[in-house]
């Protein structure tokens, strides 16, 4: 648009001078016929006689070059969507030939997982592994093709040992995962490998799978938790076999050699199916389960983990003094108490194929699986391995996957092997390795995960060394949801952690030389890493909208569904990927761990016929290292106006105090056990408050949008957050919001 | 920065303000919604207005979702409508089964089953006097691990 004007400018004068000329003429002819013409040529501009000439023509060239420039952009972005669209199904298709032609090739096909042990640890649990076995074709005789199953199927013997794992032939079979917590089965796709939860299976003749077994059968199932017999069988041989001595009849004690369709495996019909195995679905599975009495609920994930919390991740996993954390998973609190990142052991869950016969239901976990094709009016999925999945209400909780610069995705494999997008369970892992052996790392992004990650590596850095650097694009940390006083002084706050701070960094073109990462800025600086980690946000998984015919949101992404959750009949959406409307504070999408269980608590509340609409305000928190911590719910972004209210902080205000005092673990369970106190007068004068000019202590910061309060942060301040719910879901306009913060009674511990 | 009175200033769109205890020591005069009981949105605590129990309440954690799920809501409904002087004392039978169905899952519940039945026994006294205790937590799922195995420092593991 500039360009028009400035380019008009230019021309103005000529435009003048052609009219001028033009008028001249005109008078001219009219003086020299004694008249004027009939027909003055008033738009005689360009084309008149005199008027036309160089001005003109060059008026013309940069119209037609601007025109021809405009049309080769559009017919670039046009071709270059096709090309990726058609990568894409190339993609997709070519994936499924590789499984295809893996299956055709090797005569054993999935392997069952064993799970770890009974009490007595006499007992093997057999369980079926959920391979994505299509094709009967696999099933012959002298292959043990695991496949446990309550039908007719290619039963496999499985091995005795518990923990046991009989590799798949496939050539991408990974060795056994004994330390994991959950047992998995050699991956038969390249490298994913498959936690399937185990159940107790006892030894019952396939003819009965009913999981009425569940309550008969006397040994209690193993924890999965504690793989105790490593699987040693993991170099087995693919025509490894049968099991035996041990105990039971397994429920593949059928015929060995027997084709059956794999995908009797899984169920073909679930009344809840949840897409996506997080928190938000977790969350649902338990409130389906609640209202429900004997729901069977179905949940499909493509991760091989079970449904676990993230914010440990970034946060308590790093600070934990247990060396073997990256296996077990479990961390401690200040208080001691210690609990894993799953929501719940393996025990919890059934068998994906005991569940139709579950006479009191259950959530099954299927693991390894993707939904690539959902049909919403025959209200059924295709998985990634061509089975099919009918439902009757379903639930779309994929979450998202890490975004990436796009200068790192140009820049070429040394540097993607060089870089980490955080997010899952397999991230931490192996960052938390790669974070031992290097000496310099980097994380782009000063958001939560950025900054929360960078204070957990930067204190690691003070034993091993390690040199922590930290760059983003705003002023100071966390940006865009800190005013600017605040983030400011949590930038120095990541500092002490030991963490280098370049702020104001954008990103130019990263390269690897000598076996180093180079990043270089835009403004010139140049900053040499060995390990990159890019915390830059979350691109939300919508895969499915295509196939649905979902909606997705322009403004926010996601999947868009209405106040209840709902995208469309019996689909309901919740988590990360859900952009949904709130009452109160209107379109959005929120992608914070308190929001998806309550989005997931009230979709199942929802699919089991509540209609209740998004209501119950969910909040987040952060913590930067131990001393410093803030609780936040509603709308906070850093471009609205803000009022903070602020006291001086006593070392009484860090989250360790806070738990210690409620005697609970997660700062975010404390808040339910608080109710809301009364301000009360204090009888003894303060002393009187010196220039805070820099120290934020602790405080509450009001976030206004038309003078309403949107969005409200606890700064330092704990187990408040009911009264900050209630002034966000009043919505009233308060002359003065000192008043207002009075009712938090920052003052007092 | 703006200084509109000596502990109070702006900085740009965002007010700062300091307060000292002797500020904050008279009641607040901000005006807030009066609550309505009957609110549908509202969460809601452990008995429902109608006096049914909500078993999606997060004060109950798991308990009413695991596997023994159905043999505790059995014999914690048989408990809630119990008539007797000793309330629960016609539940024998369900609470009986419940432990027996705990015990095949030592892992969510722990050894203490008694502990725990009397703990839940607790809690709903506790929530049927008072209205929403458990009603603001979302984040129950931490929790309920942490009700469901309250001897997790002390508990065995292999």
């Amino acid at each position: 648009m500039l360009k028009c004007r400035t380019v008009w400018r230019k021309l103005a004068p000529l435009a003048r001078a052609s009219s001028t000329v033009c008028r001249q003429n005109v008078r001219r002819t009219g003086l020299t016929h004694g008249r004027l013409p009939a027909q003055v040529p008033a738009a005689h501009m360009s084309t008149g006689p005199t008027g036309g000439g160089r001005e003109n023509q060059l008026y013309f060239l940069l119209v037609g070059v601007t025109c021809v420039g405009a049309g080769v952009y559009a017919y670039r972005t046009v071709k270059g969507d096709q090309l990726r669209y058609q990568d894409r199904i190339d993609e997709i298709s070519s994936r499924q030939e590789k499984f295809n032609t893996e299956n055709s090739d090797t005569p054993s096909e999935s392997e069952p997982v064993l799970a770890a042990e009974s009490v007595e640890a006499t007992e093997t649990q057999v369980v079926p592994k959920p391979e994505p076995q299509a094709e009967p074709v696999p099933e012959s005789e002298a292959e043990p093709s695991p496949e446990p199953q309550a039908e007719p199927l290619p039963e496999e013997p499985s091995p005795p040992v518990p923990d046991a794992e009989v590799e798949a032939p496939s050539e991408t079979t990974e060795p056994p995962l004994a330390e994991e917590p959950v047992v998995e089965a050699p991956p038969e796709e390249p490298a994913e490998p498959h936690a399937v939860p185990v159940v107790e299976e006892e030894p019952l003749p396939p003819s009965e799978p009913s999981p009425i077994e569940l309550t008969e059968s006397p040994p209690p199932p193993e924890p999965h938790v504690e793989s105790d017999p490593p699987a040693e069988a993991a170099a087995e041989s693919p025509a490894a076999e049968p099991p035996e001595p041990e105990p039971q009849p397994e429920l593949v004690s059928e015929s060995v050699g027997e084709s059956t369709p794999v995908s009797l495996k899984v169920p073909s019909h679930t009344p809840y199916l949840l897409i996506g195995g997080g928190t938000a679905s977790f969350a649902a599975a338990r409130s389906i389960r609640a209202r429900d009495p004997d729901a069977k609920v179905l949940i499909v994930t493509d991760e091989p983990d079970l449904p676990y919390m993230r914010p440990p991740l970034s946060k308590e996993l790093w600070f934990s003094d247990d060396p073997s954390v990256t296996e077990t998973l479990r961390f401690k609190q200040w208080n001691g108490k210690e609990r894993s990142i799953y929501f719940q052991p393996a025990s919890f869950y059934i068998n994906p194929e005991e569940l139709e016969g579950a006479e009191n239901g259950g959530v099954a976990v299927l693991t390894g699986r993707k939904v690539v094709h959902m049909d919403v009016r025959g209200n059924k999925v295709k998985l990634d391995d061509d089975t099919e999945i009918s439902y009757d209400k379903c639930l779309i909780a994929t979450g998202g996957v890490p975004r990436n610069l796009q200068v790192m995705e140009r820049a070429g494999e040394e540097v993607m092997k060089r870089t980490t997008l955080f997010r899952k369970v397999d991230d931490f892992k192996s960052l938390d390795k790669v974070s031992r052996n290097i000496k310099s790392i980097t994380i782009i992004g000063g958001g939560f995960l950025g900054s929360e990650l960078a204070c957990a590596l930067g204190r690691r850095s003070n034993d091993s060394g390690l040199e922590v650097i930290q760059m983003y694009p705003e002023k100071g940390n966390m940006g865009k949801v800190l005013p600017e006083y605040l983030s400011n002084w949590t930038t120095e706050k990541v500092k002490r952690e030991g963490v280098k701070i370049i702020s104001e960094a954008l990103v130019k073109s990263v390269t690897c030389k000598d076996d180093k990462v180079e990043i270089l800025l835009k403004d010139g600086r140049l900053v040499k890493t060995d390990h990159i980690v890019a915390a830059v946000g979350l691109e939300p998984n919508v895969d499915l909208a295509k196939s649905a015919g979902l909606e997705v949101d322009s403004d926010f992404g996601g999947f868009r569904v209405n106040a209840e959750l709902q995208a469309r009949s019996n689909i309901w959406v919740a988590g990360d990927a859900a952009c949904f409307y709130d009452i109160r504070l209107g379109r959005r999408r929120v992608e914070h761990h308190d929001h998806a269980v309550v989005s997931g608590r009230l979709a199942g509340e929802n699919m089991t016929g509540a209609n209740k609409p998004y209501w119950h305000q969910s909040m987040f928190w952060s913590d930067l290292g131990p001393d410093v911590g803030y609780e936040a719910i509603g709308i906070v972004d850093s471009s609205l106006p803000t009022v903070g209210v602020f006291a001086k902080a006593t070392s009484k205000d860090t989250p360790r105090a806070a738990t210690e005092k409620s005697g609970t673990g997660i700062r975010s369970e404390s808040e339910t056990e608080d109710t809301a106190t009364s301000p009360v007068a204090s009888s003894t004068p303060a002393p009187s408050v010196e220039q805070h000019r820099d120290d934020y202590g602790k405080g509450v910061i009001f976030y206004l949008r038309d003078k309403v309060v949107v969005g409200i942060i606890l700064w330092n301040v704990f187990n408040r957050m009911p009264i900050a719910r209630k002034i966000i879901k009043d919505g009233e306009e308060h002359a003065d919001l000192n008043e207002v913060a009075k009712l938090f009674n920052i003052h007092e511990d | 920065m703006k200084h509109i009175s000596q502990n109070d200033s702006l900085q740009g769109k965002d007010r700062i303000i300091f307060v000292t205890k002797e500020d904050h020591a008279t009641p607040s005069n901000a005006e807030l919604v009066e609550e309505d009981p009957n609110d549908p949105y509202e969460e809601r605590g452990l008995i429902l207005p109608s006096g049914e129990i909500n078993w999606n309440c997060p004060c109950l954690g798991g308990m009413a979702s695991g596997p023994c799920g159905t043999e505790f809501k059995e014999a914690f409904s048989c408990f809630h409508y119990s008539k007797e002087e000793v309330k629960g004392s016609d539940c024998l039978d369900q609470f009986r089964s419940m432990q027996g169905c705990m015990q095949r899952y030592p892992e969510l519940y722990p050894q203490e089953d008694e502990k725990e039945s009397r703990e839940k026994d607790q809690t709903s006294q506790d929530s049927a006097s008072a209205e929403t205790s458990g009603a603001n937590s979302t984040s129950d799922i931490e929790k309920d691990s942490n009700t469901t195995q309250p001897n997790k420092e002390g508990a065995v593991e292999s």
